[in-house]
């Protein structure tokens, strides 16, 4: 009996630390503490589990000890290696593999739940039995569906990112998406009905996958942070699931939360971009409107600037704005990036950084990467600031940046990226991009930008040009 | 009709705790800085990460001939443990950076 009741006050400890965990994380000066705070509130509900929890019915204690140890090693060991030794700038993968990881677990725990049920049902196939469980097989069934939507979806969302899976669809996809959830829900409403049809399950988990693979295929890179933050709040509910199915007040708690944050944090993120979830969603960026919407082709010259030039002009600048992009992000040029503020700002120049919300793959990507390199938190400007800024600006240097700069977000009504809040660098006096060639940015759409007078271009890879950059200004 | 009624009734502290968590889920990330987004969103992933418990419980509860069970149990133990650990230690390196920069 005391044990029952140190698991319920382990339970209460888990879910408090998650709140406060959470609330911590969304201030920069207590974020890690609350990282911690959650990661202990963690450990205590799961040891407390491990020891303490006694089956309701039986009264059993839980056994396959030696199991359950080796599963958590294993887990631990790879998660700690794969999260230690991941780049910084492939955090987005990471968060998404991990993402798929827990929506995975949540469907196997469905799948070993109703598998337990129907034997009972086998063994007992009364009505009166049926109309108990049902509740059951419902959360069951709700709980496999937006687990393996998560995993499939995340798994995809990773590949994508990592350049592994290429966007793909086709005319009607849409279509054939709503079809396959309709039926995968039609198919578990009557599973919930007739439990005893229990190969339906299986029709389930096979729709859901496919969904899920379906759902994330169609939607451009640029995009799968909110789709990355979606899946986190589903698998957040899948969790929730096993909530109700144990009676579990922590994982209900835990779930709960992270659903709901989630979905706020995906509304938020459409917010910085200007877009709305159904318009991400269902994608303006998808395959058609690429090939369609990027229309108005540019015509016109782009011009060159040498390295020693660049050099000149900015070294002669009185305020400097350098825009990251995803392209500083592959090349792992955050530190360069930091050198060359340094040596301009030993040479009187006012050296500061525009960081667009949705700059990189993820909203704060640009942010914890220069923060990696000990770029100064006050010369991170957000959007608005720099956008006020840019007028007094001598040069802009883009690093990799494309679609964040692109003015056919506020000139051209068919682009795909219209409506989206940008950086008007082009009031600034001159604009210098680096970029490895002229290749479209994610949209996939050409950037007029670059076409510009005042525009100047200097190919290569970020790292490498920074790194000449400074030599240049240090010869100057 | 009496079904749902019933079901309410008899789970209404769980209904309760669901809909207090929605509006505390929304309400303490309202105010978040874009700067943390990144982490924050891989803070959120670690605590969902609390899908573990049910598979610890399947897994302990699993009869040792039921090997579907087993099989199926460990590996979710396996994949709720990467998400935990794996969820918390990137959250943890991303903010590390943060710190270091806070004189």
């Amino acid at each position: 009996m005391i044990q029952q009741q140190l698991l319920t006050v382990c339970y209460l400890i888990g879910s408090i630390t998650f709140i406060l965990g959470l609330k911590m994380l969304s201030n920069p000066a207590s974020a890690r503490k609350g990282n911690l705070v959650a990661a202990a509130g963690m450990t205590i509900a799961i040891f407390g589990t491990i020891f303490l929890y006694k089956d309701v019915e039986s009264g059993e204690h839980l056994h396959n000890y030696l199991w359950i140890f080796c599963g958590l090693s294993i887990g631990g060991i790879i998660g700690t290696l794969a999260a230690k030794k991941v780049q910084m700038t492939a955090m987005p993968e990471m968060v998404s593999l991990f993402n798929g990881m827990g929506g995975a677990c949540a469907a196997l725990i469905s799948l070993v739940e109703f598998n337990h049920l129907s034997k009972e049902l086998a063994l007992n196939p009364n009505p009166d039995f049926i109309y108990f469980i049902q509740p059951k097989v419902l959360i069951i069934v709700v709980g496999l569906i937006i687990g393996s939507v998560s995993f499939a979806g995340s798994m995809i969302a990773w590949g994508k990112l990592n350049g592994k899976v290429k966007d793909f669809s086709f005319k009607g996809q849409n279509i054939l998406n709503l079809m396959m959830l309709a039926f995968a829900i039609g198919t578990a409403a009557y599973l919930v009905t007739n439990p005893h049809h229990s190969i339906l399950l299986y029709v389930i988990l096979a729709l859901s996958l496919l969904y899920g693979i379906f759902f994330v295929m169609p939607i451009g890179g640029a995009d799968m942070p909110v789709v990355i933050s979606l899946l986190n709040s589903f698998t957040g509910v899948a969790a929730a699931c096993g909530g109700f199915l144990y009676d579990n007040k922590v994982m209900l708690t835990g779930g709960i939360l992270v659903g709901a944050a989630g979905t706020l944090l995906t509304i938020l993120m459409c917010k910085a971009m200007n877009r709305s979830l159904k318009n991400v969603l269902i994608g303006s960026f998808g395959g058609n409107a690429t090939a369609s919407g990027g229309g108005a082709s540019i015509e016109g010259h782009h011009k060159e600037i040498s390295l020693s030039d660049a050099a000149m002009v900015m070294s002669y600048a009185t305020k400097v704005m350098i825009v990251p992009g995803y392209g500083l992000a592959v090349a792992q040029a955050q530190h360069a990036c930091h050198e060359l503020e340094k040596i301009l700002t030993e040479k009187g120049v006012e050296v500061k950084y525009a960081i667009h919300p949705v700059a990189g793959r993820m909203p704060g990507h640009m942010n914890v990467l220069l923060a990696e390199a000990d770029v100064s938190y006050d010369n991170l400007l957000e959007m608005e600031q720099a956008n006020d800024e840019f007028p007094t600006t001598d040069v802009v240097l883009i690093l990799g940046a494309n679609d964040v700069v692109n003015p056919a977000a506020k000139t051209d009504p068919t682009s795909p990226i219209y409506g989206m809040p940008i950086l008007d660098v082009e009031l600034a006096k001159t604009v210098i991009v680096n970029k490895r060639s002229m290749k479209p940015g994610y949209a996939g759409i050409e950037n007029e930008l670059f076409f510009k007078p005042k525009t100047s271009m200097l190919f290569g890879d970020a790292k490498k040009v920074l790194q000449d950059l400074c030599s240049e200004i240090k010869n100057l | 009709m009496n079904q749902v009624l019933n079901f309410i009734s008899t789970n209404q502290q769980i209904i309760y705790i669901v809909i207090l968590m929605i509006f505390v889920g929304i309400e303490i990330i309202e105010k978040v800085p874009s700067v943390l987004h990144t982490p924050l969103m891989s803070g959120a992933n670690a605590i969902h990460g609390v899908v573990i418990i049910g598979a610890i419980i399947v897994m302990g509860k699993a009869e040792s001939d039921n090997y579907l069970a087993l099989v199926l149990g460990f590996v979710a133990v396996v994949l709720g443990t990467l998400n935990v650990v794996g969820g918390f230690v990137v959250t943890d390196r991303m903010l590390e950076m943060f710190k270091k920069k806070k004189k």
